[in-house]
């Protein structure tokens, strides 16, 4: 049976590792089956030793896993079953874009990036090249050695060395974890920007929700080698049942397109689905498109309109659910938007407030209670 | 001043110093990048062996090759057969007695320099499309630079310096095995103390000098590191 064009631009397979070592609970590091988009930015999401490194050491070709297959976009990178079907790392058309930045110290940043030009899996020209070093912008770096840069630097030319390779995968392990909040403020950007002008899927691991909130389309949760989730990035995001626990980043991920600037407030109007809220003027153009997110510890609920207030975004809403917190004193609830430019699209689209549980008998909040929900800060995170 | 038996002992040193030396870091190389890489069983037994002229007297590795390599030993009738006679009391003796000899000088420092890289560089160029022999040629062995460099010195200095080995397996034949030390010896055994003085005075100088450079050279390479900083 031939793929059809759907099912031939998805990365699928499947990853069974055993744990060699010390045998624990688990009988496996990895137990996976995998099916991502074969586009768009895919963040694996989970806490420090859930075998997110893995999957991708894995994906790579860097760590054999004998039980297992993969094929990326319609190219089989490894077949069940047969060892000799496994592609060798280096015959993988991938680019990869380790925790550490891992430039060879024996070679100046232009050196490191001539090692992956020659290397290239078709010829990089001078215009493909001169525009991957200024997406970077590393242009004025490429003389100096790694020991010369700083690490922020330092990821920059590492990811714009994978990027020379011309790969069909990228896959990045962490690029940001190794760096003080300054250097992931310089780098995110860039990250952004690779996602908006590059037609190649991305594997992005992090334990970092900012980072997948701003990042990623699709989203891919793993815990003890398992994956527990996968879906669209934004509405995962948004669950009350999230299955990682979050804490105070527990919030939901909107898509909004700016609608209108106050200049005299230095304010502009983004709407979405559920309704519009007012933020902060950060000069974005009009009609963009930006993504923000509201943390659940950032609304709170009132009966009334309560205009007299300070704050700005009021939205009436409906509990949809009210779910217990693993904090005994806290519960999450689930709202629902009730105005929107289109009722139907607004109903799926919700936010989660973090409350009291007395706050929540005190209002006497129920399924199916209309309130207004107050929203305290928006972030835009792209 | 120096004899013209001196000069000739001197150029016989250099010659089988600089043979043995390119030799072990051909031989050499590979076998550290396997001990440096492998987790096999035989890892520890072959670096016992590598390790073993470190701690034996220079007699008894003498005496095993002189055996080995005699018209009697497995080699010398090899040698024999090959119509390349036997090789004790001669050059070629004397460098393949060498070649054991300054092994771990020349293995050791290969391979810790190998082993202080770790797995990293080499799989980051294999995700840059790089093949083994590539990774070996363009990452591991370029990294290994300063360790390769110690590895010279040592070997080098390190045969300059034998003279157990050499009386055991090439005796004394000027022009052919007579090396420095053993000239010095000899110098001593007709009490000629003042060429004694000469040539072993030039030995000082050399090793200290050979010394000197290797010194200065890694020190160079670590303050470039700190000049910088990360």
């Amino acid at each position: 049976m031939a793929p059809s064009a759907e099912s031939s631009r998805r990365i699928s397979g499947h990853f069974h590792l055993p744990l060699s070592r010390n045998g624990g609970s688990d009988h496996f590091a990895l137990d996976v089956k995998l099916d991502l988009p074969g586009s768009g930015i895919s963040g694996i999401f989970g806490a420090s030793g859930c075998g997110k490194t893995t999957l991708l050491r894995c994906i790579a070709g860097l760590q054999r896993c004998d039980n297992g297959s993969l094929s990326v976009n319609g190219e089989v990178w490894q077949a069940p079953g047969n060892r000799r079907n496994t592609l060798p790392v280096h015959r993988r058309p991938l680019g990869f874009v380790f925790q550490q930045p891992s430039l060879f110290p024996h070679l100046s940043a232009g050196g490191n990036l001539e090692f992956a030009r020659k290397r290239a899996r078709e010829k990089v020209s001078v215009q493909e090249y001169r525009r991957v070093v200024e997406l970077m912008g590393v242009g004025h770096l490429l003389a100096q050695y790694p020991a010369a840069l700083s690490g922020g630097e330092q990821q920059r030319i590492a990811i714009a060395r994978a990027l020379l390779i011309k790969p069909r995968l990228l896959l990045m392990d962490e690029p940001l974890a190794a760096l003080d909040q300054m250097r992931k403020r310089e780098i995110l950007p860039y990250l952004e920007t690779l996602h908006r002008t590059l037609d190649i899927p991305i594997l992005y691991v992090s334990h970092s929700v900012e980072e997948i909130a701003r990042l990623a389309d699709h989203l891919l949760l793993m815990e003890n080698g398992r994956i527990v989730s996968s879906g669209p990035a934004p509405e995962l995001l948004s669950r009350t049942d999230f299955p990682v626990q979050l804490g105070d980043d527990l919030g939901v991920v909107l898509e909004a397109n700016i609608a209108e600037r106050d200049s005299r407030w230095h304010l502009q109007r983004a709407q979405f689905d559920g309704g519009d809220l007012w933020l902060r003027d950060s000069g974005e153009a009009l009609g963009e498109s930006i993504r923000v997110r509201i943390l659940a510890r950032d609304i709170s609920l009132t009966r009334d309109v309560n205009s007299e207030s300070s704050i700005l975004n009021r939205l009436p809403v409906r509990v949809q659910e009210i779910r217990a917190d693993r904090d005994p004193a806290m519960v999450l609830v689930q709202l629902q938007l009730l105005h929107g430019d289109d009722s139907r699209r607004a109903a799926a689209t919700s936010l989660i407030a973090r409350i009291t549980r007395r706050s929540q008998h005190q209002l006497a909040l129920d399924t199916g209670s209309e309130l207004w929900a107050q929203i305290k800060s928006v972030a835009i995170v792209r | 001043m120096l004899s013209d038996a001196d000069l000739t002992a001197i150029w016989l040193t250099l010659r089988l110093a600089t043979t043995v030396t390119l030799l072990l870091l051909i031989l050499g190389t590979p076998l550290a990048l396997w001990l440096a890489k492998t987790r096999s069983f035989f890892k520890g037994p072959v670096s016992a062996v590598v390790a073993l002229p470190l701690v034996l007297p220079p007699t008894v590795l003498g005496f095993y090759l002189l055996v080995f390599m005699g018209p009697s030993g497995p080699m010398g009738r090899l040698t024999e057969a090959l119509g390349l006679g036997t090789l004790p009391f001669t050059f070629w003796g004397l460098v393949i007695a060498s070649l054991l000899y300054s092994l771990p000088f020349v293995v050791q420092p290969i391979q810790n320099a190998i082993e202080a890289q770790g797995g990293r560089p080499s799989e980051v160029a294999a995700t840059l499309r790089a093949g083994p022999w590539d990774r070996f040629w363009h990452v591991t062995l370029p990294l290994a630079k300063p360790g390769i460099l110690t590895a010279s010195v040592l070997g080098f200095a390190h045969t300059v310096g034998e003279f157990g080995v050499v009386l055991m397996i090439g005796g004394n034949i000027p022009g052919e095995t007579r090396v420095v030390s053993v000239q010095i010896y000899d110098h001593v055994e007709a009490l000629e103390y003042t060429q004694a003085h000469w040539l072993s005075a030039a030995m000082i100088g050399f090793s200290f000098v050979v010394l000197l450079l290797l010194y200065l050279l890694q020190h160079r390479k670590a303050a470039a590191g700190m000049r910088y900083g990360t």
